[in-house]
């Protein structure tokens, strides 16, 4: 069957797809954060970042959870902070910025999927925490964009770039 | 400053680019280029180098998010019913199932959407065209496909509303959906269509998917025995993911 074509996020998203809490998928391990920068090198402040990524086990199964919600007012109350749902959602704040708190993944990466006004279909990039045999089988001049900067124990810096010199590295997962 | 490009450029834009398609290879191209130039938003925020295909059968990416009966509620999918009073507008109700492309139902995930008011105007700060706000209305729904890959949600029919992409642009009404398969590589954020609208072909957000068929996958269908007597009017929308390759065989294409 031929696929439903994708279609911008576009601005006015943010009542209802980011939620409490988005973007801490576990407290307690390393905080990812940067910006997301248009071709300009300026920042985008409407970007909406999704994060997919295994345990530290490695184990990709994910739980459920993530929106787990009050029964009483319907409120989210978010992750019950024992089960790992290796899922979050961060928008970009009005400097373009996005903070992510989570563990370290047993494969070494964390998928990401990036949705913005004036991206009429979302892109796919990876974050190495560390230098990865994949990284080497990159263009060797843009695999860099892959891989985040340890800025002090436990933070690293990751910026997304869509366009221009500093251009991130997306993937075709067709 | 130079200045705003009017319909009548966006029209010429849309028309050229739309020549170009036909005149191609001739397959279709199901999704919209991200360097689509008649919307204008897209001019710094698309990738100037070409994808990198990612063919690992061990990519996390084939694995997926997935959602329980505690992230969403029963009146998440009733979209008129989650404030003191009923909202101003048009009852609708939108069915439908979400298949993946070999036509399998997607089960137990999560579909979420969110709308403008009757009026045509979105509760969020940076929207400024002075039509209504709702008191009874947020916009906002959430459920999970059913067994079938089922879905359905009790709305309000959302009005056009304007934008600044060019002089006198308007959206056709639409509903935005988000939609996740069993793999991440299966996300899908996209936007659905009422029959008929006399939008449709101004529109350079719709019109960015130039395949004719593509486009018309945007546009749900009105239907009779979906509408309920003295309460709802009826739409049927299905939804296809793409993706990932490894999921699907080459002769169900």
């Amino acid at each position: 069957m031929n696929p439903t074509p994708s279609q911008t996020v576009g601005p006015f998203y943010g009542y209802a797809l980011p939620f409490p809490g988005g973007g801490d998928i576990a407290t307690g391990g390393i905080i990812v954060h940067g910006h997301v920068y248009d071709g300009a090198g300026a920042p985008v402040p409407d970007a909406l970042l999704e994060f997919w990524q295994a345990a530290p086990s490695g184990d990709l199964t994910g739980a459920p959870g993530t929106l787990r919600r009050d029964a009483v007012n319907g409120a989210v109350l978010g992750r019950n902070g024992v089960d790992f749902t290796g899922f979050g959602r961060v928008p970009t704040d009005a400097d373009g910025r996005w903070t992510l708190r989570t563990l370290v993944p047993g494969n070494g990466y964390i998928s990401v999927c990036v949705f913005a006004r004036g991206l009429l279909h979302h892109l796919y990039t990876r974050i190495y925490l560390a230098h990865d045999a994949f990284l080497d089988s990159m263009p060797s001049e843009r695999a860099h964009t892959l891989l985040a900067t340890p800025e002090r124990e436990g933070v690293h810096r990751f910026d997304v770039h869509l366009q221009g010199e500093k251009e991130t590295i997306f993937f075709d997962l067709g | 400053m130079s200045t705003p490009p009017t319909q009548a450029d966006i029209d010429r834009e849309i028309a050229e680019l739309r020549e170009l398609r036909v005149t191609g290879d001739g397959g279709e191209r199901h999704h919209p280029s991200r360097d689509y130039a008649p919307y204008r938003s897209t001019a710094l925020r698309h990738p100037g180098q070409p994808l990198i295909a990612l063919k690992d059968p061990d990519a996390a990416e084939l694995t997926g998010p997935v959602f329980g009966v505690t992230d969403v509620t029963a009146l998440d999918a009733d979209l008129t019913r989650q404030h003191l009073g009923e909202p101003l507008g048009e009852r609708i109700t939108v069915h439908g199932r979400v298949l993946d492309r070999n036509g399998r139902p997607v089960r137990g995930q999560l579909v979420e959407i969110w709308q403008a008011n009757a009026s045509g105007r979105y509760p969020h700060q940076r929207d400024d065209h002075p039509a209504p706000l709702d008191p009874n209305f947020t916009g906002v729904g959430r459920c999970l496909t059913d067994g079938d890959g089922g879905y359905a949600f009790t709305t309000i029919k959302p009005g056009a509303y304007p934008w600044r992409n060019h002089v006198n642009a308007w959206r056709p009404a639409h509903i935005h959906f988000s939609v996740f398969g069993t793999a991440f590589a299966q996300r899908l954020v996209t936007q659905m269509y009422f029959p008929n609208d006399p939008l449709f072909p101004y529109d350079p957000i719709l019109n960015s998917v130039t395949d004719d068929r593509a486009r018309q996958r945007l546009v749900a269908a009105y239907e009779h025995d979906l509408s309920v007597p003295e309460w709802s009017l009826g739409y049927r929308w299905d939804i296809v993911l793409d993706g990932p390759a490894a999921t699907w065989t080459e002769e169900s294409r």
